[in-house]
């Protein structure tokens, strides 16, 4: 099977050949090119270098053609703050509560930091055409005003001004379906719809159900292709409903029963997840064997699953060979049929 | 990591059923309810400070850790608290027992909520701090020096961030301060190994175990 077929085929809640893998690794591709992580996302080319160099060294199943969330602060008026050692972070929130009654949505096309990522789009799609799905990325309306407002202002708004709060999902409702439709135009297979608010341990789910669900509703009918949703981190268990009922496919899950998580999502979203990042730093041989064969073990039954890390990025710190025996572990261990009645 | 010395319901454990209504009053964002639990005590402010907004905020925070209530629902109980407090004591230290100097701040980052709510929790206590901010690990240790600070609480969303608190302590070691350091953020949440790797001294999963790691902590360096 091509990555296109196995991941299609887990997708329909069905058994490829082996467990799909998805490295979600956006750094990294940095350091295969010897460049800093400044540089390495100053230019599309640099991209699609560094994917296509590491599809080659882990033999994994997806193109991850995310730079970093700060371009979608950038296109509102943010800024991003470069680090030698991980994720480009957003810099001071460019938005104030009271403009958002006047706000507009930046286009896509005057924004030369997304325009980057579609031009990356567009050649990786030349090179693997349909072989390698290519997941593009946006923030979703409900979390991107994390960003555009800081957390602690964002839950302000919530709270104290119901009415702006509707008039920013629209607004960010719009601006992220048409960021999803122009990568999805230029190469993008799937998008990863970003939305961490949506878990409850970061919003009480009666507000998720107020706000968050119904714009990713919209938005989601609005994008046109598969989508994604990824909690970074987050659990996912009390909203599996309300996730399903957006129109997603997949769910990208965090620190939480990944057996539990499978049962509740089974035949309805394919579960991504939920190897720890950070702990991943520090994994030797035993301990990424034993990871990845525990993720496997819980969820990899029945297809509906791909094996990935649980935030929707790898940390600069994980080293290229823990990354090469994650490979090596799902080829050896995630064949289908799962041997001894796994899962 | 600190352990927590609350669990369960506020009254389970606290015998205190002013903070078992406060902490219902906090999740349901009733402000006139915590105004008569307050006149109802007949406590001091620097008694309620203690007796009853801190053992609140520590059991939401444990119920937030145990997954059973959201980070919104932390943040709203915090900003009440802070609301309360600035218009019980107009804008007063109510002096509570913690005498090292306390400092706040995150490290080249501007995601400050957890910062908050921190600062939530101490004010919420009745304990005084030094806002630092969002500052880079250089300008830290010398305010941390300049200060004299005997505690600093750091907060760390990124990952890069949170391993910035080794350069801290090693900066501040090579200095001679004696300053025990406080570290939480979901990087620490996410492996609970991380705050010894950086050389904090403890780690925090919540923003109210703050308060158990001030009391845990002795006098000196680290």
């Amino acid at each position: 099977m091509t990555s296109m077929e196995r991941v299609l085929t887990t997708a329909s809640h069905r058994e490829p050949d082996r467990v799909p893998l998805f490295l979600l690794l956006s750094l990294h591709g940095a350091r295969e090119l010897g460049l800093t992580i400044e540089n390495y996302f100053s230019r599309a080319e640099h991209v699609v270098q560094g994917q296509l160099r590491m599809l080659e060294r882990y033999g994994h199943d997806c193109i991850y053609s995310f730079f970093h969330a700060s371009l979608e602060a950038e296109a509102w008026g943010g800024s991003t703050i470069f680090k030698e050692d991980g994720p480009p972070n957003a810099g001071p929130p460019p938005v104030k509560a009271e403009a958002i009654a006047s706000l507009v949505p930046p286009r896509v096309a005057e924004q030369p930091g997304l325009r980057r990522v579609l031009d990356a789009q567009r050649a990786l799609r030349r090179e693997v055409g349909d072989s390698v799905p290519i997941v593009g990325v946006v923030m979703s309306p409900f979390s991107l005003p994390v960003m555009q407002l800081g957390f602690d202002h964002y839950l302000d708004l919530i709270f104290d001004r119901p009415d702006l709060m509707q008039r920013l999902m629209e607004l960010n409702g719009a601006f992220c379906a048409e960021w999803a439709n122009a990568q999805l135009a230029a190469g993008a297979h799937a998008i990863c719809y970003f939305d961490p608010l949506a878990s409850p341990k970061m919003i009480d789910p009666v507000l998720y159900r107020r706000y968050g669900a119904p714009a990713a509703q919209k938005t989601i009918a609005a994008i046109a292709g598969p989508t994604a949703t990824h909690l970074a981190s987050g659990p996912c268990l009390p909203v599996v409903d309300d996730l399903v009922a957006t129109g997603t496919a997949m769910v990208g899950v965090g620190e939480e029963d990944l057996v539990a998580v499978k049962e509740a999502c089974r035949g309805r979203l394919t579960v991504i997840g939920n190897l720890n990042g950070i702990r991943m730093r520090s994994w030797d041989e035993a301990a990424t064997l034993a990871a990845v064969k525990e993720a496997i073990d819980a969820a990899a039954s029945g297809g509906g699953f791909i094996l990935s890390d649980q935030h929707g990025e790898i940390p600069w710190q994980v080293p290229e060979t823990t990354l090469e025996l994650i490979g090596e572990a799902v080829r050896a261990y995630g064949r289908y049929p799962l041997t001894g009645g796994r899962g | 990591m600190v352990t927590s010395c609350y669990s369960g319901n506020a009254a389970d454990d606290l015998d205190s059923p002013p903070a078992l209504l406060l902490e219902s009053a906090l999740i349901g964002m009733d402000r006139l309810a915590m105004q008569q639990i307050y006149a109802d005590s007949g406590l001091s402010p620097l008694c309620f400070c203690e007796q009853v907004i801190a053992p609140a905020l520590s059991v939401i925070g444990e119920k937030w850790d145990r997954g059973d209530l959201s980070l919104s629902h932390v943040y709203m109980s915090g900003r009440l608290c802070e609301e309360f407090m600035e218009q019980v004591l107009g804008g007063r230290s109510p002096f509570a027992g913690e005498h090292r100097r306390v400092a706040l701040a995150v490290l080249e980052d501007y995601h400050l909520l957890g910062k908050r709510l921190v600062g939530f929790v101490l004010k919420g206590a009745g304990i005084s701090y030094l806002d630092y901010g969002t500052v880079g690990a250089q300008e830290l240790v010398r305010r941390v020096q300049r200060d004299e600070v005997g505690v600093l609480l750091i907060s760390a969303l990124m990952l890069p961030s949170a391993l910035k608190v080794r350069e801290v302590r090693d900066a501040l070691d090579r200095l001679g301060v004696e300053c025990r350091i406080v570290v939480g953020g979901a990087p620490f949440r996410l492996d609970p190994a991380l705050y010894q790797e950086v050389g904090a001294d403890l780690g925090c999963d919540t923003a109210s175990q703050v308060l158990l790691a001030l009391a845990q902590l002795p006098e000196g360096k680290s």
